[in-house]
């Protein structure tokens, strides 16, 4: 089944979706297992799995520290889709690749492609990768049944939006607010709008994420997105108190 | 230096986050208008002559040519400009688009604090608002640029992620744009980056060719056999190129920072050694000093403006078609070679800029007299006195510090 459609019929039984996110080979593998069995447990509906890169521009100094911290560890992208392919074995939900474009430029595209349908992976979010820059991505993605989801912000125009929305698949990331990841976002008045213009873009699920971090947060989601993306807050609170804190946190939400 | 879409052959590009692509929308906007605008750049060259000394002079070096007996070498004065380097080109260029742009903050990267003072001291003429991200390792390397920074009433936030270096910095400063671009312009140092930067800083540096191509024509005849440039982002490098891209029997030569040698792997060239692969990453496409995964590597060169992972995109073109030839210099070669410039010359180039007198002190002596190199001299050495001294590993210079070391902690 194609992801959007995936998404929709899940949605149908739920407020909300709940994707989450986390880095690879940070703090380790062994705990990314964990969590992500935690997630899974409690009833997350999508997980994006971010590639380390030691050049996140646009990430913020949590996922910064989480991509620097995995990369001097030792982690080597074999290590990411190989644990990614236990993962997709393991857990029936979708799980995404989220990652900045030279890795896959590196590894070639199309090849990346095709290794990622062989692990399972439903599809990526690249955020340095326009549309414009985009074609091969765009071709193989199609080509391997891949979903190049695409990003909103919102400072994008009516006509932007629907132009990302038709390069895109699987779903829309709505960037919530300005700025990097990580810090908090308020829902006022301007967030709505922004929202609605989202919506009249687009027919795919709308996903939003940046300062999610909480059930207040989820809540106030509810009715104007389909998935809520809850990204560096699982990473604070793995740093924290460990991955077992993950599940009660997560089942917290809704 | 013209490319609409914003690619130099295979290379360059603008691979940006969604959130600044109206941000690089209005730059483009504002910035061809300007470059159609012939008032502007009339603009742009007055307030260089009045604010920074252009044009710069070319120097004949007449003992130098002397000491290697052959081709005659001349050196554009890019020390001469105020700050110190050719940085104030760029920055004063891109101060009065942000004026135009109606922007009252600008914010920049910098690497050993010269883009960082240059932008600084832009701030204050135009009255912006100033915050320059400099990585911790450079903050401490380099305090006497931080203090002119902050003394030019900019904010220095230190960046501690990554290698603490240029390349961190620049993610820093992108990280503060994707928040703060209404009010705020990204002023990016060199012609690297997302497009339209490559294309606006060569074009700020041009001048720098526009002047040698006219001065060596008047003082030496007619143009060079070559023209040596260092390249770290290369943005002096394609400021003096462009003066003599028309002309192909000028040979236009890149000298990168070669570190500890080539085969150390301690290194930053990027286009004369095999270690640069194609790769994207800081918003533009290029040949990146990176492993196979596609993870950027640490560089090394004594001189931190050419310690930078990427080169210009329209540098690489250039090479690719085999326009620009480079070249490295090693660290202790640039030593060796700022020395014989200030003992034969009374010039204190930087050591930046020395990497470019290196390679043509090794061919100067095998050309003929009457032809003539020009050297650009992107920047002047004396007002890195911790780097250059420290460098030389000078023993009465370490003693003040250590006595002024002293000086300060009994008056604590």
């Amino acid at each position: 089944m194609k992801l959007s459609d995936e998404i929709a019929q899940a949605a149908a039984d739920k407020d909300i979706l709940l994707m989450t996110h986390i880095v690879l080979g940070y703090p380790s593998f062994e705990t990314n297992k964990e969590v992500i069995a935690q997630m899974v447990a409690n009833g997350v509906d999508l997980i994006e799995m971010q590639i380390p890169f030691s050049e996140p521009m646009a990430d913020g100094p949590v996922i910064i520290k989480a991509n620097q911290d995995s990369l001097l560890d030792g982690t080597r992208l074999n290590d990411c889709l190989n644990f990614a392919r236990q993962m997709t074995e393991t857990h029936a939900i979708p799980f995404l690749f989220m990652t900045y474009y030279n890795i896959l430029f590196k590894y070639g595209i199309e090849s990346f492609c095709r290794r990622a349908l062989e692990t399972g992976i439903r599809g990526f979010i690249v955020p340095d990768l326009p549309p414009e820059e985009g074609a091969d991505y765009l071709k193989y993605t199609r080509q391997y049944g891949l979903a190049p989801i695409q990003i909103f912000a919102p400072t994008s125009t009516p006509e932007r939006m629907r132009f990302l929305a038709e390069a895109g698949g699987g779903f829309i990331y709505c960037v919530a607010r300005r700025g990097v990841t990580g810090t908090q976002t308020t829902f006022d008045e301007e967030f709505n709008n922004y929202i609605a213009q989202c919506r009249a873009s687009t027919d795919m699920p709308l996903a939003v994420g940046f300062g999610i971090s909480n059930r207040d947060d989820v809540q106030s989601l509810v009715g104007k997105a389909d998935i809520a993306v809850i990204g560096s807050e699982t990473i604070r609170l793995v740093d924290r108190q460990g991955a077992a804190a993950v599940g009660p946190f997560i089942a917290g939400l809704r | 230096m013209k490319n609409l879409n914003g690619y130099y052959g295979q290379w360059g590009g603008a691979f940006i986050p969604e959130v600044l692509h109206e941000t690089f929308r209005q730059l483009k906007d504002f910035y061809d208008k300007a470059r159609q605008d012939p008032a502007f750049w009339q603009e742009y060259a007055d307030l260089m002559a009045t604010y920074s000394c252009r044009p710069t002079p070319l120097t004949a070096a007449d003992n130098l040519s002397r000491h290697f007996g052959g081709a005659r070498i001349f050196i554009k004065r890019e020390d001469l400009n105020h700050t110190g380097a050719h940085k104030a080109n760029n920055v004063m260029g891109q101060g009065l688009l942000v004026k135009r742009m109606g922007k009252g903050r600008v914010i920049a990267e910098t690497g050993a604090g010269q883009h960082g003072v240059a932008t600084a001291t832009m701030a204050a003429k135009f009255g912006f608002k100033c915050t320059i991200y400099m990585g911790e390792e450079d903050v401490m390397r380099q305090r006497p640029n931080v203090f002119w920074m902050e003394k030019l009433g900019a904010e220095v936030i230190p960046v501690t992620t990554g290698s603490k270096t240029l390349k961190d910095a620049i993610n820093a400063a992108f990280r503060d744009w994707v928040t703060n671009m209404d009010n705020t312009h990204y002023c990016l140092g060199t012609a690297c980056g997302p497009h339209p930067f490559p294309e606006m800083v060569a074009w700020f540096q041009s001048i720098i060719g526009l002047e040698a191509r006219e001065q060596i024509e008047r003082q030496f005849g007619k143009p060079p056999a070559r023209v040596y440039a260092c390249v770290g982002g290369g943005s002096n490098a394609l400021g003096i190129f462009q003066g003599f891209l028309d002309l192909p029997a000028v040979e236009l030569v890149g000298v990168e920072a070669g570190g500890e040698g080539l085969e150390s792997g301690r290194h930053a060239a990027r286009l004369a050694s095999r270690d640069g692969s194609p790769g994207v990453a800081q918003g533009y496409k290029t040949m990146f000093l990176q492993d196979d995964d596609g993870q950027m590597r640490t560089t090394h060169s004594v001189a931190a403006g050419l310690d930078y992972v990427g080169v210009s995109p329209i540098l690489t073109d250039l090479w690719e078609q085999g326009r620009v030839r480079f070249a490295s210099a090693t660290d202790s070669e640039v030593m060796a070679a700022l020395e014989l410039t200030m003992l034969n010359e009374g010039i204190i180039p930087a050591l930046e800029s020395s990497h470019a007198f290196v390679q043509a002190f090794k061919e100067a002596g095998d050309m003929s007299p009457d032809e003539a190199v020009i050297i650009n001299m992107s920047g002047r050495g004396d007002k890195d006195i911790f780097t250059i001294a420290n460098a030389f590993k000078d023993p009465s210079w370490q003693q003040f510090i250590i006595n002024k070391g002293k000086e300060y902690e009994a008056e604590r």
